[in-house]
């Protein structure tokens, strides 16, 4: 298999908190290892919010999980390397990373996060155990205090840290466990799917909450990672469009969305349904076929069986990435039409 | 409120509620889930009821199932009241009121092929005199999906979509004059969510059938919907044509919902 190199970005010390290159990721099966983050590579500036997208199955949240260090078996990193406030780490199978690194270094706010902490345990209990868990030394009474500090310094109760995680609202739960893994201020926070299970009001909320976070610099970065595009028009500096384990796309939020240059970003923002007056004009038809199998993923451009504007070339040979860094499109139409956006042609 | 409901002469309406309380609970500790909701829906008709959570919004969904008590009001289906129905009156009403709900994974049994699915479903048509086989497929193919294709199909070599339009075909067989659907499309990935919105909004131009769909996403209900019904606290604080409540909202609750909702362009 063709290994790319990674686009080169500016070397500007300070600037590029995180670099990932060349990360690869499988699930093992009976049937074969399942490749589902496939030579990933992206650079994040510090203080930026980048936004992950893309269907079901494209590898968002197994990015994650490889980025917060939590690729636990039958997922396995087959290799790359992460970067991170000047800290280094070469991925190897045989070799489990720096346990410490999770929680201070990267921070990983899961999917369903609100539902995962013990029923049976109070909230408080949890954040001691996670504080105790870095600094062995600390008091139970004190690590209290560090937690109740935090929650009040985010305009939260502290009260809740005297709760069972079944008397707080949804809302409140997700919030109070984005402080609690936060606590020990990780320069990368990487939250999957933070917003999905929550209603608009509450949405709203929660992203106010990661926007305040950031500007009180208690964590670096963001990556989110998430379905929803209009979300990440809220909160996200740039978006990356996963497809079949790849970065399809990634760019400036509002480039992404007004001028997308792939045709998947261009299917994929077509099928968004939002509360506006164009929606109620057309009949929306979603993207027809359906992701491929990571088994057995197509030769070249991995979108080319469900792509409009694919030609021969795309079926045999995998695209270009057109642009730097910062904002790219992995695909042999941006290749051909640059500077052009995709919607117009599909 | 508004000038449509309580016409039960009107000849279109499919079905009527009228002052559907539900209360949980006793005395000063009682919480009124559902207060007070009174709404027509006519023939052919897609009414979308949004709110947020725990506004009462699933809660009146199984009532009109049949499935809750109701504490108080009646509600009616083509003229006739529902309200109290027991046994063979209950299981026919059961028959004509049809449900999809939020999750398309849980709602299979693994064990069981798509055909076996759809065929103990037919138990509801047991006294009626149809052939379940042609039923069964015309119901997959209104869907679009093609019957040999899924039915010796298990519930794991299915795609979600293809799960949720096979519940949408399974309640289909039963010929329903309503269709309920509670968050059908909520666990589907937005490329997959238009296409069943679609098999929905389609399924009114076979006339007959009138879907009350249930999302706390306005975007869906925008897209899909001839009138909204919005939910908060239980009570029904608006209920007009789409273009209204979704671009015209009257109610502050309506306007404060819709500021919250995460656009792709600026509006105005």
């Amino acid at each position: 298999m063709i290994v790319m190199e990674p686009v080169l970005e500016p070397s500007v010390p300070g600037e590029i908190l995180l670099r990932a290159s060349n990360l690869r990721a499988e699930y093992e099966a009976a049937s074969g290892g399942i490749v589902a983050v496939d030579d990933v590579s992206l650079s994040i500036r510090d203080g930026e919010v980048l936004g992950v997208a893309g269907e079901s199955g494209c590898g968002k949240s197994t990015l994650g999980a490889v980025l917060s260090l939590t690729a636990r078996p039958p997922l396995y990193v087959l290799g790359g390397e992460l970067e991170i406030a000047g800290r280094k780490l070469s991925f190897d199978p045989d070799h489990a990373p720096p346990r410490l690194w999770r929680g201070s270094v990267v921070s990983l706010l899961p999917q369903g996060a609100m539902n995962s902490i013990s029923p049976t345990i109070r909230i408080g209990d949890f954040a001691v155990d996670i504080i105790r868990a870095h600094e062995p030394g600390v008091s139970r009474k004190e690590a209290i205090d560090r937690a109740a500090e935090r929650l009040e310094q985010l305009g939260l109760p502290a009260r809740a840290l005297s709760s069972y995680p079944h008397q707080l609202s949804g809302g409140m739960k997700q919030r109070v466990v984005t402080v609690l893994s936060t606590l020990l201020n990780p320069r990368l926070l990487i939250a999957d799917e933070p917003t999905s299970a929550l209603d608009v009001s509450t949405q709203k909320v929660m992203i106010e909450l990661l926007i305040e976070l950031l500007d009180r610099r208690l964590v670096g970065s963001v990556i989110f990672v998430t379905h929803d595009l209009p979300v990440l028009r809220m909160i996200a500096h740039r978006i990356a469009i996963m497809y079949a384990g790849r970065i399809a796309e990634i760019g400036e939020t509002e480039e992404i969305i007004n001028r997308a240059r792939h045709p998947y970003t261009g299917a994929l923002l077509a099928s968004v349904l939002v509360p506006e007056p164009q929606i109620r004009r057309r009949r929306i038809t979603g993207i027809s076929g359906a992701p491929p199998s990571l088994a057995d993923p197509p030769p070249g451009c991995r979108f080319h069986p469900r792509c409009n504007l694919a030609t021969d070339v795309c079926r045999t040979t995998q695209p270009p990435q057109v642009g730097d860094w910062h904002q790219y499109a992995a695909c042999w139409w941006a290749q051909d039409h640059q500077g052009e956006a995709v919607v117009s042609y599909l | 409120m508004n000038e449509n409901m309580n016409k039960p002469n009107d000849d279109d309406i499919v079905f009527a509620a009228s002052g559907l309380t539900k209360t949980f609970g006793r005395s000063e500790k009682a919480i009124r889930a559902v207060d007070d909701v009174s709404f027509a829906m006519r023939r052919g008709e897609i009414i979308t009821v949004v709110g947020e959570s725990g506004s009462g919004k699933s809660t009146l969904a199984r009532m009109i199932l049949r499935l809750l008590p109701i504490t108080s009001g009646t509600m009616a289906l083509n003229g006739t009241d529902v309200t109290r129905l027991r046994g063979r009156g209950l299981q026919e009403y059961w028959r004509q009121v049809q449900a999809v709900f939020q999750d398309p994974f849980s709602a299979f049994n693994q064990f069981f092929s798509v055909r076996r699915l759809l065929h103990r479903s037919g138990k509801l048509l047991r006294h009626a005199d149809v052939d379940l086989d042609s039923r069964m497929r015309a119901a997959l193919e209104q869907v679009g999906m093609h019957p040999a294709e899924v039915l010796d199909k298990y519930p794991h070599e299915l795609s979600g979509g293809q799960r949720q339009r096979i519940m949408i075909a399974r309640a289909l067989m039963m010929e329903p004059k309503l269709l309920i659907a509670d968050e059908a499309t909520s666990m589907l990935d937005a490329s997959l969510r238009a296409t069943i919105l679609n098999v929905l909004f389609d399924l009114r131009a076979d006339a007959d059938l009138s879907v009350l769909f249930i999302t706390h996403d306005i975007g869906q209900a925008c897209y899909l919907s001839d009138r909204v019904l919005v939910m908060q606290h239980g009570k029904l604080v608006e209920n007009g044509p789409t273009e209204d409540v979704i671009f015209n909202p009257k109610h502050d609750y309506t306007q404060r919902l819709l500021a919250d909702v995460p656009r792709l362009h600026d509006v105005g």
